[in-house]
């Protein structure tokens, strides 16, 4: 009895290692097989959790119009990559996914199609903003998004008029040392203001510290790229000196002590609070993107009217940042599963040029997703109407100002940001202090792109 | 009768084995395989060696500090959790006015989720240490106490209903003679009781070292690592690596096949050592 069951279980250890090559082949084969079945299917693995449910809608139309069925899936929020890795394994893996940019590239490369004779490129308005690799393309943006300081018109109006006030309008601030003046004026008249504090939460709760970890740091990186005439895509990028550490520094204070919350307590506040904070007018200003708008408008016993919210650039004190403008660019980028049968590419690629040249498909993109679409087919009128798309539109097109691009989609990955936000977070406790905090990113940078 | 039933046991055997196989055989025989190659969908792998196993030490301190974090972890919970239980088991077993209410208040945390208890936790302790105007990512011993005390929480009221059904077991008889020869209570508890549950003690034991050892949700809602990743135990730390750097994803397999070594050998000399000790009556 012993020896049968040694047996089985030896055949099934032996069944088990040749499983894992037979599998690999056969996905191979059934690319050939499946090529020519008529009813054929896609599947979209969607990135945003926001808009899940739109895309099912969308599904439902493309179906009506064109009969192929089209499965959307969604990744939990900040789960993009563990779903993506154990779909695409699958006997009907995602044939259409998203890569976060140059980093996401280099991690998905085997599974991206080459997208350069595909429709939607050929309307890609600024073809600089693909994802490209010697003369292929790989990732086309389906998304322009604007992040900056949003900030509560209505307050700042209220600010104006006390006695005192440092500047009378926005458009006066246009440097650090301006608004840090306006910001310490306010926290010393918060009770007039009737705010908590002038910054909503500095959210640095393990997972959600992206704004600052990510999106802040992206200021002082590009000025640092840009100053040393860094070639992006080289291996200049290795290493970097933060050499305008004291920068980021000086609006990360200014963030932490004047806030609604007491920096020690930061750990756990989530980037919903932050949100909540600002839609309920207990700040005046919240760093976040145009996405977030409908984070605010959610919120229950929302006070904000949606045309006092507005983008200020963030302002860090580098010289020459009069003429800076919020942070414009995408980390969405789609691709086309290289991996599966040539006819599911080609309806994948046909999916994509509907939704972003159809009447029907715009509609969904600029009325229900209220994506800034990068593409040529959308006329100027054909832009969602949500008041921070309006602001990054508005900034996009003020032409004395210099938008800062996001060069965060080249920071080395995620082990790498984890790291930064637990520092920022022991910087904000006390326990480290901004010359540690320096070092650690310093070091882990180089370390994480050396792995 | 005996005869056919040899004969033809594989065959009544086959479909439990099979699920077996491909719901356990074949991932395990596939997470070893994975372990020496270096992948980023299990489909498509290439064979490293051992390289994955050296990196996984050297790579950075991660994984030796997730393991004397979890290693510390485990003693205190285990103590802990297997004391409490016990004391709750003898205390409810002594005929106390609404006793089954007692039973199920206790036992019914451990029906919430981890992650769940995780948040809870957090809300509660946060809320304490405000007065002191910090929180509990601030300290990495305030998510170690928190983590036991969640834990304490939520296995206790499991143990304790292990632990009475093995306090009932124990024949009327013996304690009753005891104590007419005259011993103490304590005399009966300790001659008596405790060897007679030694079998809910090895389960329980059992139970609680590999639950504190493999902990994940209650670690990952409660504190995430905070700060740094000072309060990362070994499962939290091994998912870290696979998902937090492209290429490392054949590290974190080696992780996980380490974890699983060490966990099976732990196991393995608590269960002979506890069972060494179990009396038949």
């Amino acid at each position: 009895m012993k020896k049968i069951i040694t047996m089985l279980v030896a055949a099934a250890m032996a069944f088990s290692v040749t499983a894992c090559s037979q599998e690999s082949s056969q996905t191979d084969s059934s690319t050939n097989s499946t090529g020519t079945s008529a009813k054929a299917k896609i599947y979209y693995l969607n990135f945003k959790p926001e808009i899940a449910e739109v895309y099912e809608e969308i599904a439902k139309a493309y179906q009506q119009e064109t009969g192929v069925e089209l499965t959307v899936v969604t990744a939990a929020a900040g789960g993009y990559e563990q779903t993506l890795k154990s779909e695409i394994a699958k006997a009907e893996p995602p044939t259409i996914f998203q890569i976060n940019g140059p980093r996401g590239y280099a991690g998905w490369k085997e599974y991206c199609a080459d997208l350069k004779d595909t429709q939607l490129y050929q309307h890609l308005t600024d073809k600089s903003l693909a994802i490209t690799d010697g003369n292929g393309v790989y990732g086309i943006p389906n998304v322009v998004e604007g992040y900056g300081i949003i900030y509560n018109d209505a307050i700042m109006q209220r600010y104006f008029s006390t006695p005192g006030a440092k500047v009378s309008s926005m458009e006066e601030i246009r440097s650090f040392e301006t608004l840090k003046e306006v910001v310490e004026d306010m926290t010393a008249k918060k009770e007039e203001l009737g705010i908590q504090g002038v910054f909503a939460s500095t959210s640095l709760s393990p997972g959600e510290d992206w704004r600052w970890h990510t999106h802040l740091a992206n200021i002082p990186l590009y000025y640092e790229f840009t100053e040393n005439d860094i070639d992006l895509s080289g291996d200049g990028v290795n290493t970097i000196s933060l050499q305008y550490s004291r920068q980021l520094q000086n609006i990360f204070d200014l963030y932490l002590n004047n806030s609604v919350t007491e920096p020690k307590l930061l750990g756990s506040k989530q980037v919903a609070d932050s949100m909540a904070e600002f839609a309920l007018g207990q700040c005046a200003m919240v760093q976040n993107g145009n996405w977030a708008y409908s984070q605010i408008s959610q919120v229950d016993g929302n006070t904000v009217q949606a045309e006092d919210i507005k983008f200020l650039p963030i302002y860090t004190g580098i010289a020459g940042e009069k003429d800076q403008g919020i942070c414009i660019g995408t980390e969405n980028y789609l691709a086309i599963n290289r991996k599966v049968s040539q006819e599911k590419q080609q309806l994948s690629a046909d999916f994509l040029y509907w939704l972003y040249s159809s009447e029907t498909g715009k509609d969904f993109v600029v009325n229900r997703l209220g994506f800034i679409a990068p593409f040529d087919t959308f006329t100027p009128s054909e832009q969602p109407d949500d008041p921070l798309a309006q602001e990054v539109i508005r900034w996009m097109n003020t032409e004395e100002v210099r938008n800062i691009p996001w060069y965060f989609t080249i920071f080395p990955n995620q082990a790498f940001k984890d790291d930064f936000g637990a520092t920022l977070l022991q910087y904000a406790q006390g326990s480290k202090n901004w010359d540690q905090v320096t070092q650690t990113v310093v070091t882990r940078w180089t370390e994480e792109f050396g792995s | 009768m005996e005869k056919t039933l040899k004969k033809y046991f594989p065959l009544f055997l086959l479909p439990t084995l099979l699920a077996f196989l491909i719901a356990f055989l074949i991932p395990f025989g596939m997470g070893i395989y994975l372990s020496f190659t270096q992948f980023t969908t299990v489909t498509d792998a290439q064979w490293v060696g051992l390289d994955n196993y050296r990196r996984a030490f050297t790579a950075n301190q991660d994984f030796r500090n997730a393991l004397w974090f979890t290693v510390k972890f485990t003693i205190v919970s285990v103590v802990t959790v297997n004391l409490f239980a016990f004391l709750l088991a003898l205390f409810l077993t002594q005929g106390v006015r609404a006793t089954n209410l007692f039973r199920t208040v206790f036992f019914m945390p451990n029906l919430i989720g981890g992650i769940v208890l995780g948040y809870l936790w957090q809300l509660i302790i946060n809320g304490v240490l405000r007065y002191w105007g910090v929180d509990i990512t601030f300290s990495a011993n305030y998510g170690f106490w928190g983590l036991v005390v969640l834990m304490n929480w939520q296995m206790t009221g499991y143990m304790m209903i292990i632990y009475i059904a093995g306090l009932q077991n124990i024949p009327h008889a013996l304690t009753e003679a005891a104590a007419i020869d005259g011993a103490s209570y304590f005399q009966i508890l300790r001659h008596i009781i405790l060897p007679m549950v030694m079998p809910a003690t090895t389960i329980c034991t059992f139970l609680t070292l590999t639950n504190s050892f493999k902990l994940f949700d209650q670690n990952l809602a409660l504190t995430a690592g905070a700060p740094g990743k000072e309060s990362a135990m070994l499962a939290l730390d091994i998912y870290n690596t696979f998902y937090g750097r492209i290429g490392y994803e054949g590290v974190g397999q080696a992780k996980a096949v380490i974890f699983f070594l060490i966990l099976a050998l732990i196991a393995f000399v608590q269960l002979s050592l506890t069972r060494s000790k179990e009396v038949s009556q």
